[in-house]
Protein backbone atom coordinates (compact mmCIF):
# COMPACT_ATOMS: atom_id res chain seq x y z
CA UNK A 1 0.00 0.00 0.00
CA UNK A 2 2.69 2.48 1.09
CA UNK A 3 5.22 1.30 -1.82
CA UNK A 4 4.95 4.59 -3.98
CA UNK A 5 3.51 4.24 -7.49
CA UNK A 6 5.65 5.55 -10.70
CA UNK A 7 2.91 5.80 -13.23
CA UNK A 8 1.51 2.37 -13.24
CA UNK A 9 0.60 0.38 -16.29
CA UNK A 10 -3.31 0.43 -17.36
CA UNK A 11 -4.50 -2.33 -14.48
CA UNK A 12 -6.56 -5.20 -16.79
CA UNK A 13 -9.81 -5.07 -16.95
CA UNK A 14 -10.83 -6.66 -13.69
CA UNK A 15 -12.17 -9.99 -13.92
CA UNK A 16 -13.04 -12.27 -10.86
CA UNK A 17 -9.98 -14.79 -10.88
CA UNK A 18 -11.12 -18.46 -10.89
CA UNK A 19 -9.23 -19.59 -8.18
CA UNK A 20 -8.28 -23.34 -7.84
CA UNK A 21 -9.13 -24.10 -4.00
CA UNK A 22 -12.54 -22.05 -4.80
CA UNK A 23 -13.23 -24.35 -7.23
CA UNK A 24 -12.45 -27.73 -6.50
CA UNK A 25 -13.99 -26.46 -3.09
CA UNK A 26 -18.00 -25.48 -4.82
CA UNK A 27 -17.56 -28.62 -6.94
CA UNK A 28 -17.49 -31.19 -4.22
CA UNK A 29 -20.01 -29.71 -2.04
CA UNK A 30 -22.45 -29.34 -4.82
CA UNK A 31 -21.44 -32.75 -5.54
CA UNK A 32 -22.50 -33.82 -1.55
CA UNK A 33 -25.66 -32.27 -2.25
CA UNK A 34 -26.36 -33.95 -5.62
CA UNK A 35 -25.93 -37.75 -3.76
CA UNK A 36 -28.60 -36.83 -1.22
CA UNK A 37 -31.08 -36.20 -4.12
CA UNK A 38 -29.63 -39.18 -5.81
CA UNK A 39 -30.07 -41.52 -3.47
CA UNK A 40 -33.67 -40.21 -1.89
CA UNK A 41 -34.51 -40.67 -5.91
CA UNK A 42 -32.99 -43.86 -5.85
CA UNK A 43 -35.25 -45.07 -3.19
CA UNK A 44 -38.78 -43.68 -4.55
CA UNK A 45 -37.90 -45.50 -7.66
CA UNK A 46 -36.74 -48.96 -6.25
CA UNK A 47 -39.94 -48.92 -3.71
CA UNK A 48 -42.26 -47.74 -7.04
CA UNK A 49 -40.92 -50.44 -9.56
CA UNK A 50 -41.15 -53.42 -6.95
CA UNK A 51 -44.08 -52.23 -5.18
CA UNK A 52 -46.28 -52.24 -7.80
CA UNK A 53 -46.67 -56.16 -8.43
CA UNK A 54 -48.65 -55.74 -4.65
CA UNK A 55 -51.38 -54.67 -6.48
CA UNK A 56 -52.09 -57.53 -8.15
CA UNK A 57 -51.57 -59.83 -5.27
CA UNK A 58 -54.31 -62.31 -4.83
CA UNK A 59 -54.99 -63.43 -0.85
CA UNK A 60 -52.71 -65.37 -0.15
CA UNK A 61 -49.84 -63.20 0.29
CA UNK A 62 -52.12 -60.31 1.42
CA UNK A 63 -52.69 -63.13 4.64
CA UNK A 64 -56.15 -63.00 3.68
CA UNK A 65 -57.48 -59.96 2.16
CA UNK A 66 -58.78 -58.93 -0.88
CA UNK A 67 -56.81 -56.09 -1.55
CA UNK A 68 -53.28 -53.79 -0.85
CA UNK A 69 -55.41 -51.21 0.66
CA UNK A 70 -57.21 -53.85 2.86
CA UNK A 71 -53.85 -55.07 4.08
CA UNK A 72 -51.83 -52.00 4.98
CA UNK A 73 -54.56 -49.77 6.23
CA UNK A 74 -54.50 -51.63 9.71
CA UNK A 75 -50.43 -51.21 9.78
CA UNK A 76 -50.76 -47.87 8.59
CA UNK A 77 -53.43 -47.49 11.47
CA UNK A 78 -50.97 -49.01 13.90
CA UNK A 79 -47.57 -46.68 12.80
CA UNK A 80 -49.49 -43.33 13.37
CA UNK A 81 -51.39 -44.37 16.29
CA UNK A 82 -48.14 -45.69 17.92
CA UNK A 83 -45.59 -42.32 16.24
CA UNK A 84 -48.76 -40.02 17.74
CA UNK A 85 -49.12 -41.32 21.50
CA UNK A 86 -44.91 -40.94 21.29
CA UNK A 87 -45.23 -37.59 20.27
CA UNK A 88 -47.82 -36.69 22.65
CA UNK A 89 -45.20 -38.13 25.60
CA UNK A 90 -42.38 -36.85 24.22
CA UNK A 91 -43.04 -33.43 22.99
CA UNK A 92 -44.07 -31.42 26.30
CA UNK A 93 -41.13 -33.83 28.20
CA UNK A 94 -38.63 -32.80 25.64
CA UNK A 95 -39.70 -28.80 25.56
CA UNK A 96 -38.99 -29.24 29.37
CA UNK A 97 -35.73 -30.93 29.74
CA UNK A 98 -34.58 -28.44 27.05
CA UNK A 99 -35.84 -25.49 29.19
CA UNK A 100 -34.49 -26.70 32.04
CA UNK A 101 -30.91 -27.38 30.37
CA UNK A 102 -31.20 -23.65 28.81
CA UNK A 103 -32.67 -21.84 31.08
CA UNK A 104 -33.53 -22.79 34.64
CA UNK A 105 -31.00 -25.96 36.19
CA UNK A 106 -27.35 -24.09 37.32
CA UNK A 107 -25.29 -24.52 34.66
CA UNK A 108 -23.20 -27.78 35.59
CA UNK A 109 -26.93 -29.87 36.30
CA UNK A 110 -27.30 -28.23 32.97
CA UNK A 111 -24.36 -29.77 31.43
CA UNK A 112 -25.13 -33.53 33.18
CA UNK A 113 -28.59 -33.42 32.46
CA UNK A 114 -27.63 -32.54 28.33
CA UNK A 115 -25.03 -35.30 28.48
CA UNK A 116 -27.24 -37.95 29.82
CA UNK A 117 -29.74 -37.02 27.34
CA UNK A 118 -27.54 -37.24 24.50
CA UNK A 119 -26.27 -40.42 25.62
CA UNK A 120 -29.98 -42.06 25.13
CA UNK A 121 -29.55 -41.46 21.45
CA UNK A 122 -26.89 -44.04 21.39
CA UNK A 123 -28.59 -46.90 23.12
CA UNK A 124 -29.19 -49.36 20.35
CA UNK A 125 -33.25 -49.45 19.63
CA UNK A 126 -33.17 -53.53 20.04
CA UNK A 127 -31.88 -52.57 23.80
CA UNK A 128 -34.79 -50.62 24.01
CA UNK A 129 -37.12 -53.54 22.55
CA UNK A 130 -35.69 -55.88 24.93
CA UNK A 131 -36.19 -53.25 28.03
CA UNK A 132 -39.92 -52.29 26.98
CA UNK A 133 -40.90 -55.91 26.39
CA UNK A 134 -39.32 -57.42 29.41
CA UNK A 135 -39.30 -54.71 32.21
CA UNK A 136 -41.10 -51.23 31.23
CA UNK A 137 -44.23 -53.69 30.12
CA UNK A 138 -44.51 -55.54 32.85
CA UNK A 139 -44.15 -53.10 35.41
CA UNK A 140 -46.67 -50.81 33.94
CA UNK A 141 -49.31 -53.78 34.29
CA UNK A 142 -51.07 -52.69 37.61
CA UNK A 143 -51.27 -49.09 35.50
CA UNK A 144 -53.57 -50.45 32.85
CA UNK A 145 -55.05 -52.59 35.17
CA UNK A 146 -56.66 -49.08 36.95
CA UNK A 147 -56.69 -47.37 33.73
CA UNK A 148 -59.25 -50.24 32.04
CA UNK A 149 -61.20 -50.52 35.61
CA UNK A 150 -61.92 -46.73 36.42
CA UNK A 151 -61.96 -45.64 32.39
CA UNK A 152 -63.00 -48.56 30.56
CA UNK A 153 -65.66 -46.77 29.39
CA UNK A 154 -63.48 -44.61 27.50
CA UNK A 155 -62.39 -46.59 23.91
CA UNK A 156 -58.81 -46.20 24.40
CA UNK A 157 -59.03 -48.09 27.33
CA UNK A 158 -61.50 -50.19 27.42
CA UNK A 159 -59.86 -53.33 27.77
CA UNK A 160 -59.20 -56.27 28.80
CA UNK A 161 -55.64 -55.33 30.12
CA UNK A 162 -52.89 -56.90 28.87
CA UNK A 163 -51.49 -59.71 31.36
CA UNK A 164 -48.07 -59.14 30.07
CA UNK A 165 -47.68 -55.51 29.78
CA UNK A 166 -47.29 -55.79 25.58
CA UNK A 167 -49.66 -52.72 24.80
CA UNK A 168 -49.61 -50.18 22.13
CA UNK A 169 -49.00 -47.60 25.50
CA UNK A 170 -45.69 -49.43 26.12
CA UNK A 171 -45.10 -49.14 22.59
CA UNK A 172 -45.76 -45.62 22.56
CA UNK A 173 -43.69 -44.91 25.86
CA UNK A 174 -40.37 -46.39 24.41
CA UNK A 175 -40.95 -44.75 21.08
CA UNK A 176 -41.45 -41.69 23.22
CA UNK A 177 -37.90 -42.31 25.25
CA UNK A 178 -36.27 -43.14 21.59
CA UNK A 179 -37.65 -39.70 20.19
CA UNK A 180 -36.64 -37.53 23.34
CA UNK A 181 -32.97 -37.18 23.23
CA UNK A 182 -32.99 -35.95 19.00
CA UNK A 183 -35.94 -33.36 20.44
CA UNK A 184 -34.46 -32.19 23.11
CA UNK A 185 -30.94 -31.39 21.82
CA UNK A 186 -32.39 -29.15 18.86
CA UNK A 187 -34.81 -27.66 21.47
CA UNK A 188 -32.28 -26.97 24.02
CA UNK A 189 -29.81 -25.56 21.26
CA UNK A 190 -32.91 -23.00 20.14
CA UNK A 191 -33.59 -22.42 23.37
CA UNK A 192 -30.43 -20.92 24.04
CA UNK A 193 -30.01 -18.97 20.76
CA UNK A 194 -33.11 -16.75 21.78
CA UNK A 195 -31.58 -12.94 21.68
CA UNK A 196 -30.63 -11.99 24.79
CA UNK A 197 -32.05 -8.65 24.04
CA UNK A 198 -35.60 -9.78 23.98
CA UNK A 199 -34.84 -11.55 26.84
CA UNK A 200 -34.03 -8.51 29.14
CA UNK A 201 -36.50 -6.72 27.21
CA UNK A 202 -39.21 -9.31 29.10
CA UNK A 203 -37.34 -9.39 32.22
CA UNK A 204 -37.54 -5.47 32.50
CA UNK A 205 -40.97 -5.02 31.97
CA UNK A 206 -41.12 -7.44 35.35
CA UNK A 207 -41.91 -10.55 33.66
CA UNK A 208 -41.25 -13.39 35.98
CA UNK A 209 -38.76 -15.92 34.39
CA UNK A 210 -41.86 -18.55 32.96
CA UNK A 211 -43.35 -15.39 31.49
CA UNK A 212 -40.38 -13.82 29.86
CA UNK A 213 -39.94 -17.28 28.25
CA UNK A 214 -43.31 -17.07 26.54
CA UNK A 215 -43.00 -13.60 25.59
CA UNK A 216 -39.78 -14.24 24.39
CA UNK A 217 -38.12 -17.71 24.30
CA UNK A 218 -41.11 -19.33 22.67
CA UNK A 219 -41.92 -16.96 19.72
CA UNK A 220 -38.44 -16.81 18.79
CA UNK A 221 -38.17 -20.55 18.76
CA UNK A 222 -41.63 -21.92 17.10
CA UNK A 223 -40.34 -23.12 13.64
CA UNK A 224 -37.23 -24.85 15.27
CA UNK A 225 -39.56 -26.67 17.66
CA UNK A 226 -41.62 -27.74 14.64
CA UNK A 227 -38.45 -29.17 12.96
CA UNK A 228 -37.51 -30.86 16.26
CA UNK A 229 -40.73 -32.45 16.79
CA UNK A 230 -40.93 -33.51 13.15
CA UNK A 231 -37.39 -35.20 13.36
CA UNK A 232 -38.88 -37.12 16.35
CA UNK A 233 -42.04 -38.01 14.53
CA UNK A 234 -39.59 -39.26 11.80
CA UNK A 235 -37.93 -41.45 14.35
CA UNK A 236 -41.26 -42.81 15.73
CA UNK A 237 -42.78 -44.04 12.45
CA UNK A 238 -39.67 -45.73 11.14
CA UNK A 239 -38.82 -47.45 14.41
CA UNK A 240 -38.55 -51.03 13.86
CA UNK A 241 -37.26 -53.26 16.37
CA UNK A 242 -38.34 -51.69 19.30
CA UNK A 243 -41.80 -51.67 18.61
CA UNK A 244 -41.32 -55.69 16.74
CA UNK A 245 -40.33 -56.47 19.78
CA UNK A 246 -42.97 -54.76 22.43
CA UNK A 247 -46.02 -55.76 20.08
CA UNK A 248 -47.03 -58.74 18.99
CA UNK A 249 -47.77 -59.02 14.94
CA UNK A 250 -51.79 -58.40 14.56
CA UNK A 251 -53.09 -56.52 11.96
CA UNK A 252 -56.46 -54.78 13.49
CA UNK A 253 -57.75 -51.68 13.73
CA UNK A 254 -58.19 -50.87 17.38
CA UNK A 255 -57.79 -47.99 19.87
CA UNK A 256 -57.51 -49.85 22.30
CA UNK A 257 -54.01 -48.68 24.12
CA UNK A 258 -54.03 -51.13 26.95
CA UNK A 259 -55.04 -54.34 25.54
CA UNK A 260 -52.77 -56.81 24.35
CA UNK A 261 -54.08 -56.89 21.08
CA UNK A 262 -52.55 -54.08 19.67
CA UNK A 263 -52.27 -53.17 16.16
CA UNK A 264 -48.98 -53.60 15.06
CA UNK A 265 -46.64 -50.81 12.35
CA UNK A 266 -45.52 -50.82 9.11
CA UNK A 267 -41.93 -51.10 10.08
CA UNK A 268 -42.19 -53.97 12.50
CA UNK A 269 -44.55 -55.86 10.67
CA UNK A 270 -41.84 -56.08 7.61
CA UNK A 271 -39.31 -56.82 9.88
CA UNK A 272 -41.33 -59.90 11.65
CA UNK A 273 -42.62 -60.92 8.09
CA UNK A 274 -39.78 -60.62 5.78
CA UNK A 275 -38.31 -63.96 6.65
CA UNK A 276 -40.97 -65.86 5.65
CA UNK A 277 -41.78 -63.97 2.47
CA UNK A 278 -41.85 -65.04 -1.16
CA UNK A 279 -42.39 -63.92 -4.22
CA UNK A 280 -45.43 -61.29 -4.62
CA UNK A 281 -45.04 -61.07 -0.99
CA UNK A 282 -42.29 -59.55 -0.69
CA UNK A 283 -43.34 -57.01 -3.17
CA UNK A 284 -46.56 -56.67 -0.46
CA UNK A 285 -44.25 -55.66 2.16
CA UNK A 286 -42.20 -53.34 -0.28
CA UNK A 287 -45.35 -51.48 -0.60
CA UNK A 288 -45.93 -50.71 2.76
CA UNK A 289 -42.57 -49.52 2.91
CA UNK A 290 -43.41 -47.32 -0.20
CA UNK A 291 -46.76 -46.06 2.50
CA UNK A 292 -44.90 -45.24 4.97
CA UNK A 293 -41.94 -43.10 2.85
CA UNK A 294 -45.10 -41.19 1.43
CA UNK A 295 -46.44 -40.50 4.65
CA UNK A 296 -43.14 -39.24 6.13
CA UNK A 297 -42.67 -37.05 3.39
CA UNK A 298 -46.35 -35.67 3.35
CA UNK A 299 -45.67 -34.96 7.21
CA UNK A 300 -42.59 -33.42 6.69
CA UNK A 301 -43.51 -31.45 3.97
CA UNK A 302 -47.15 -30.23 5.66
CA UNK A 303 -45.06 -29.29 8.81
CA UNK A 304 -42.48 -26.96 6.94
CA UNK A 305 -45.46 -25.05 5.38
CA UNK A 306 -47.33 -24.86 8.29
CA UNK A 307 -43.80 -23.40 9.75
CA UNK A 308 -43.23 -21.20 6.74
CA UNK A 309 -46.90 -19.45 6.70
CA UNK A 310 -46.56 -18.95 10.28
CA UNK A 311 -43.03 -17.50 9.47
CA UNK A 312 -44.56 -14.78 7.09
CA UNK A 313 -44.64 -11.25 8.66
CA UNK A 314 -42.33 -12.02 11.03
CA UNK A 315 -39.08 -10.11 10.47
CA UNK A 316 -36.01 -11.28 12.34
CA UNK B 1 -45.19 9.19 41.02
CA UNK B 2 -41.80 9.85 40.34
CA UNK B 3 -39.42 9.19 43.56
CA UNK B 4 -35.88 9.43 44.00
CA UNK B 5 -33.16 7.38 44.66
CA UNK B 6 -30.98 7.06 47.28
CA UNK B 7 -28.12 5.02 46.90
CA UNK B 8 -25.67 4.42 49.87
CA UNK B 9 -22.03 2.77 50.05
CA UNK B 10 -23.45 0.43 47.23
CA UNK B 11 -20.51 -2.73 46.19
CA UNK B 12 -21.57 -4.39 42.66
CA UNK B 13 -20.03 -8.09 42.55
CA UNK B 14 -20.25 -10.82 40.02
CA UNK B 15 -19.18 -13.61 41.21
CA UNK B 16 -15.61 -12.98 43.29
CA UNK B 17 -15.27 -9.57 40.79
CA UNK B 18 -15.68 -6.64 42.05
CA UNK B 19 -17.07 -4.47 39.26
CA UNK B 20 -18.34 -1.03 40.95
CA UNK B 21 -17.21 0.18 44.67
CA UNK B 22 -18.54 2.30 47.21
CA UNK B 23 -20.94 4.12 45.26
CA UNK B 24 -23.40 6.77 47.57
CA UNK B 25 -25.60 9.50 45.48
CA UNK B 26 -29.05 10.83 45.34
CA UNK B 27 -30.79 10.54 42.12
CA UNK B 28 -33.57 13.66 42.74
CA UNK B 29 -37.16 12.94 41.19
CA UNK B 30 -38.35 14.45 38.18
CA UNK B 31 -34.99 15.55 36.31
CA UNK B 32 -32.88 13.08 34.32
CA UNK B 33 -29.13 12.49 35.74
CA UNK B 34 -26.49 11.35 33.25
CA UNK B 35 -23.92 8.88 34.05
CA UNK B 36 -20.15 9.61 32.00
CA UNK B 37 -17.38 7.73 32.09
CA UNK B 38 -14.70 5.69 29.76
CA UNK B 39 -15.93 2.28 29.14
CA UNK B 40 -15.90 -0.41 31.36
CA UNK B 41 -16.18 1.85 34.31
CA UNK B 42 -19.20 0.15 35.51
CA UNK B 43 -21.54 3.12 34.75
CA UNK B 44 -23.85 -0.01 33.12
CA UNK B 45 -23.40 -1.79 35.44
CA UNK B 46 -24.42 0.91 38.17
CA UNK B 47 -27.68 1.64 36.28
CA UNK B 48 -28.67 -2.12 36.03
CA UNK B 49 -28.34 -2.27 39.72
CA UNK B 50 -31.32 0.19 40.34
CA UNK B 51 -34.02 -2.16 38.74
CA UNK B 52 -31.78 -5.45 39.92
CA UNK B 53 -31.23 -6.01 36.19
CA UNK B 54 -27.95 -6.98 36.78
CA UNK B 55 -29.21 -10.07 38.89
CA UNK B 56 -29.91 -11.85 35.39
CA UNK B 57 -26.39 -12.60 35.42
CA UNK B 58 -25.65 -16.14 37.79
CA UNK B 59 -23.72 -14.72 40.60
CA UNK B 60 -24.33 -11.09 40.62
CA UNK B 61 -24.72 -9.86 44.01
CA UNK B 62 -24.93 -6.53 45.92
CA UNK B 63 -23.94 -5.05 48.94
CA UNK B 64 -24.97 -1.64 50.30
CA UNK B 65 -28.50 -0.05 49.72
CA UNK B 66 -30.91 1.60 47.08
CA UNK B 67 -33.76 2.86 48.42
CA UNK B 68 -36.27 3.96 46.03
CA UNK B 69 -39.77 5.70 47.71
CA UNK B 70 -38.73 4.86 51.22
CA UNK B 71 -37.86 1.38 50.05
CA UNK B 72 -34.80 -0.19 49.89
CA UNK B 73 -34.48 -2.36 46.83
CA UNK B 74 -32.35 -5.38 47.70
CA UNK B 75 -34.44 -5.30 51.46
CA UNK B 76 -34.51 -9.13 51.71
CA UNK B 77 -38.71 -9.39 51.37
CA UNK B 78 -38.57 -7.56 47.99
CA UNK B 79 -38.84 -9.62 44.41
CA UNK B 80 -37.04 -8.22 41.82
CA UNK B 81 -39.95 -9.10 39.46
CA UNK B 82 -41.82 -6.20 41.55
CA UNK B 83 -38.69 -3.85 41.35
CA UNK B 84 -38.84 -4.11 37.46
CA UNK B 85 -42.31 -3.29 37.07
CA UNK B 86 -41.82 0.10 39.05
CA UNK B 87 -38.21 0.91 37.13
CA UNK B 88 -38.88 1.00 33.69
CA UNK B 89 -35.67 0.80 31.17
CA UNK B 90 -34.81 1.22 27.57
CA UNK B 91 -31.45 -0.60 26.70
CA UNK B 92 -28.56 0.33 24.07
CA UNK B 93 -30.12 -1.56 20.75
CA UNK B 94 -34.22 -0.94 20.08
CA UNK B 95 -35.71 -4.28 21.42
CA UNK B 96 -39.46 -4.58 20.83
CA UNK B 97 -40.48 -8.03 20.36
CA UNK B 98 -40.26 -9.79 16.95
CA UNK B 99 -43.78 -11.59 16.93
CA UNK B 100 -46.21 -8.88 18.66
CA UNK B 101 -47.19 -6.14 16.70
CA UNK B 102 -46.86 -2.62 17.62
CA UNK B 103 -50.41 -2.63 19.56
CA UNK B 104 -48.99 -5.47 21.56
CA UNK B 105 -45.60 -4.27 22.09
CA UNK B 106 -46.56 -1.24 24.02
CA UNK B 107 -49.24 -3.44 26.29
CA UNK B 108 -46.61 -6.07 26.70
CA UNK B 109 -45.92 -4.53 30.63
CA UNK B 110 -49.70 -4.03 31.09
CA UNK B 111 -50.35 -7.52 29.98
CA UNK B 112 -48.23 -9.22 32.78
CA UNK B 113 -49.25 -6.69 35.46
CA UNK B 114 -52.96 -7.51 35.25
CA UNK B 115 -54.65 -10.27 33.04
CA UNK B 116 -58.09 -8.29 32.15
CA UNK B 117 -58.00 -5.16 30.20
CA UNK B 118 -61.09 -3.84 28.43
CA UNK B 119 -60.59 -3.02 25.11
CA UNK B 120 -61.33 0.45 25.63
CA UNK B 121 -59.06 0.49 28.70
CA UNK B 122 -56.15 -1.42 26.61
CA UNK B 123 -56.09 1.21 23.62
CA UNK B 124 -56.87 4.07 26.13
CA UNK B 125 -53.18 3.13 27.03
CA UNK B 126 -51.64 2.27 23.59
CA UNK B 127 -52.68 5.95 22.69
CA UNK B 128 -51.12 7.92 25.50
CA UNK B 129 -47.82 5.70 25.65
CA UNK B 130 -47.33 6.60 21.95
CA UNK B 131 -47.81 9.75 21.93
CA UNK B 132 -45.65 9.92 25.05
CA UNK B 133 -43.52 8.64 23.16
CA UNK B 134 -44.14 10.95 20.51
CA UNK B 135 -44.58 8.19 18.11
CA UNK B 136 -48.35 8.50 17.79
CA UNK B 137 -48.61 10.42 14.71
CA UNK B 138 -46.23 7.99 12.80
CA UNK B 139 -48.34 4.89 13.48
CA UNK B 140 -51.38 5.06 14.62
CA UNK B 141 -52.25 3.37 11.05
CA UNK B 142 -50.84 0.61 11.36
CA UNK B 143 -51.03 -0.67 15.19
CA UNK B 144 -51.67 -4.19 13.99
CA UNK B 145 -48.29 -4.40 11.98
CA UNK B 146 -45.22 -5.53 13.58
CA UNK B 147 -43.11 -3.55 15.62
CA UNK B 148 -39.68 -5.04 14.13
CA UNK B 149 -41.17 -3.08 10.82
CA UNK B 150 -39.85 0.19 11.97
CA UNK B 151 -36.84 2.22 11.86
CA UNK B 152 -34.19 1.70 14.38
CA UNK B 153 -35.54 5.61 15.54
CA UNK B 154 -38.87 4.23 15.97
CA UNK B 155 -38.47 0.95 17.12
CA UNK B 156 -36.49 3.13 20.14
CA UNK B 157 -39.32 5.07 20.56
CA UNK B 158 -41.60 1.69 20.26
CA UNK B 159 -39.45 0.88 23.76
CA UNK B 160 -39.68 3.93 25.17
CA UNK B 161 -43.69 3.30 24.66
CA UNK B 162 -43.79 -0.05 26.22
CA UNK B 163 -41.39 1.03 29.31
CA UNK B 164 -44.02 4.04 29.86
CA UNK B 165 -47.03 2.57 29.78
CA UNK B 166 -47.15 0.91 32.40
CA UNK B 167 -46.34 4.35 34.23
CA UNK B 168 -43.03 3.59 35.87
CA UNK B 169 -41.59 5.69 38.76
CA UNK B 170 -38.30 5.77 37.27
CA UNK B 171 -36.75 5.68 33.57
CA UNK B 172 -33.37 3.72 33.03
CA UNK B 173 -31.85 4.70 29.44
CA UNK B 174 -28.62 2.39 28.75
CA UNK B 175 -27.06 4.70 26.02
CA UNK B 176 -30.67 4.69 24.36
CA UNK B 177 -29.10 6.46 21.06
CA UNK B 178 -25.96 5.02 20.84
CA UNK B 179 -27.71 2.93 17.77
CA UNK B 180 -29.29 5.54 16.04
CA UNK B 181 -28.65 8.19 13.54
CA UNK B 182 -28.38 11.99 14.30
CA UNK B 183 -31.80 12.18 13.52
CA UNK B 184 -33.50 9.32 15.28
CA UNK B 185 -31.10 10.85 17.97
CA UNK B 186 -32.52 13.87 18.46
CA UNK B 187 -35.73 13.27 18.42
CA UNK B 188 -35.11 10.83 21.26
CA UNK B 189 -32.87 13.31 22.97
CA UNK B 190 -36.27 15.59 22.50
CA UNK B 191 -38.63 13.11 23.85
CA UNK B 192 -36.11 12.50 27.10
CA UNK B 193 -36.32 16.25 27.78
CA UNK B 194 -40.03 16.39 27.91
CA UNK B 195 -40.33 13.11 30.03
CA UNK B 196 -38.19 14.62 32.79
CA UNK B 197 -41.45 16.60 33.75
CA UNK B 198 -43.47 13.35 35.06
CA UNK B 199 -40.43 10.59 35.54
CA UNK B 200 -37.46 10.41 37.27
CA UNK B 201 -35.24 9.89 34.50
CA UNK B 202 -31.28 8.27 34.33
CA UNK B 203 -29.22 7.70 31.71
CA UNK B 204 -26.08 6.57 30.17
CA UNK B 205 -24.51 8.21 27.57
CA UNK B 206 -21.51 8.09 26.24
CA UNK B 207 -21.79 11.36 24.71
CA UNK B 208 -20.55 14.18 26.38
CA UNK B 209 -22.52 16.80 24.37
CA UNK B 210 -25.85 15.25 24.71
CA UNK B 211 -24.92 14.51 28.44
CA UNK B 212 -24.37 18.67 29.00
CA UNK B 213 -27.72 19.38 26.88
CA UNK B 214 -30.65 17.90 28.37
CA UNK B 215 -29.53 16.57 31.99
CA UNK B 216 -29.91 18.06 35.07
CA UNK B 217 -27.12 16.40 37.60
CA UNK B 218 -24.26 14.29 35.94
CA UNK B 219 -21.87 11.60 37.87
CA UNK B 220 -18.36 11.19 36.22
CA UNK B 221 -17.39 7.07 36.78
CA UNK B 222 -13.86 6.18 36.72
CA UNK B 223 -11.86 2.76 36.98
CA UNK B 224 -9.64 3.09 40.19
CA UNK B 225 -7.24 1.42 37.82
CA UNK B 226 -6.35 -1.23 35.30
CA UNK B 227 -8.21 -4.86 36.84
CA UNK B 228 -9.68 -2.34 39.91
CA UNK B 229 -13.17 -2.08 40.66
CA UNK B 230 -15.27 1.38 39.37
CA UNK B 231 -15.99 4.04 41.43
CA UNK B 232 -18.33 7.36 41.54
CA UNK B 233 -15.91 9.65 40.78
CA UNK B 234 -17.94 13.29 41.31
CA UNK B 235 -21.44 13.97 40.89
CA UNK B 236 -22.41 17.71 40.36
CA UNK B 237 -25.26 19.37 38.54
CA UNK B 238 -24.22 19.51 34.84
CA UNK B 239 -23.24 22.97 34.39
CA UNK B 240 -20.33 22.53 37.52
CA UNK B 241 -19.31 19.31 35.67
CA UNK B 242 -18.88 20.89 32.54
CA UNK B 243 -17.21 24.14 33.79
CA UNK B 244 -15.63 23.45 36.81
CA UNK B 245 -15.95 20.45 38.03
CA UNK B 246 -14.02 19.22 41.52
CA UNK B 247 -12.23 16.55 40.40
CA UNK B 248 -8.68 17.04 37.78
CA UNK B 249 -9.69 13.50 35.96
CA UNK B 250 -12.96 14.66 35.46
CA UNK B 251 -12.06 17.78 33.96
CA UNK B 252 -8.99 15.63 32.01
CA UNK B 253 -11.68 13.13 30.69
CA UNK B 254 -14.59 16.47 29.80
CA UNK B 255 -11.97 17.97 27.98
CA UNK B 256 -10.66 14.63 25.93
CA UNK B 257 -7.60 14.33 27.01
CA UNK B 258 -7.86 10.84 28.50
CA UNK B 259 -10.77 8.13 28.28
Amino acid sequence: MSAPTTSPPAPPPARAKRRIGDVLFRGSTQVAAGIILVALAGVAIFLTAEGIPALRADAAHLAGESTFLAYAWPLLFGTLLAAFIALLIATPLAIGVALAISHYAPRRLANLVGYVIDLLAAVPSVVYGLWGANVLGPAMVPVYRWLSEHLGFLPLFAGPASGGGRTMLTAGLVLAIMALPIITAICREIFSQTPRLHEEAALALGATRWEMIRMAVFPYSRSGIVSAVMLGLGRALGETMAVALVLSAFRIVSWDLVSGTAPSTIAANIALSFPEATGVGVNVLIATGLVLFVITFAVNFSARMIVARSEKGLVR
Amino acid sequence: MATSIDVSDLDIYYGDFKAVEGVTMSIPAKSVTAFIGPSGCGKSTFLRSLNRMHEVVPGARVDGRVVMGGQDLYGSDVDPVEVRRQVGMVFQRPNPFPTMSIYENVLAGNRLNSRRMKKSEADDIVERALRGANLWKEVSDRLDKPGAGLSGGQQQRLCIARAIAVEPQVLLMDEPCSALDPISTSAIEDLIHELRTEYTIVIVTHNMQQAARFSEDTAFFNLAGAGKPGRLVEMNSTKKIFSVPDDPSTEAYISGRFG
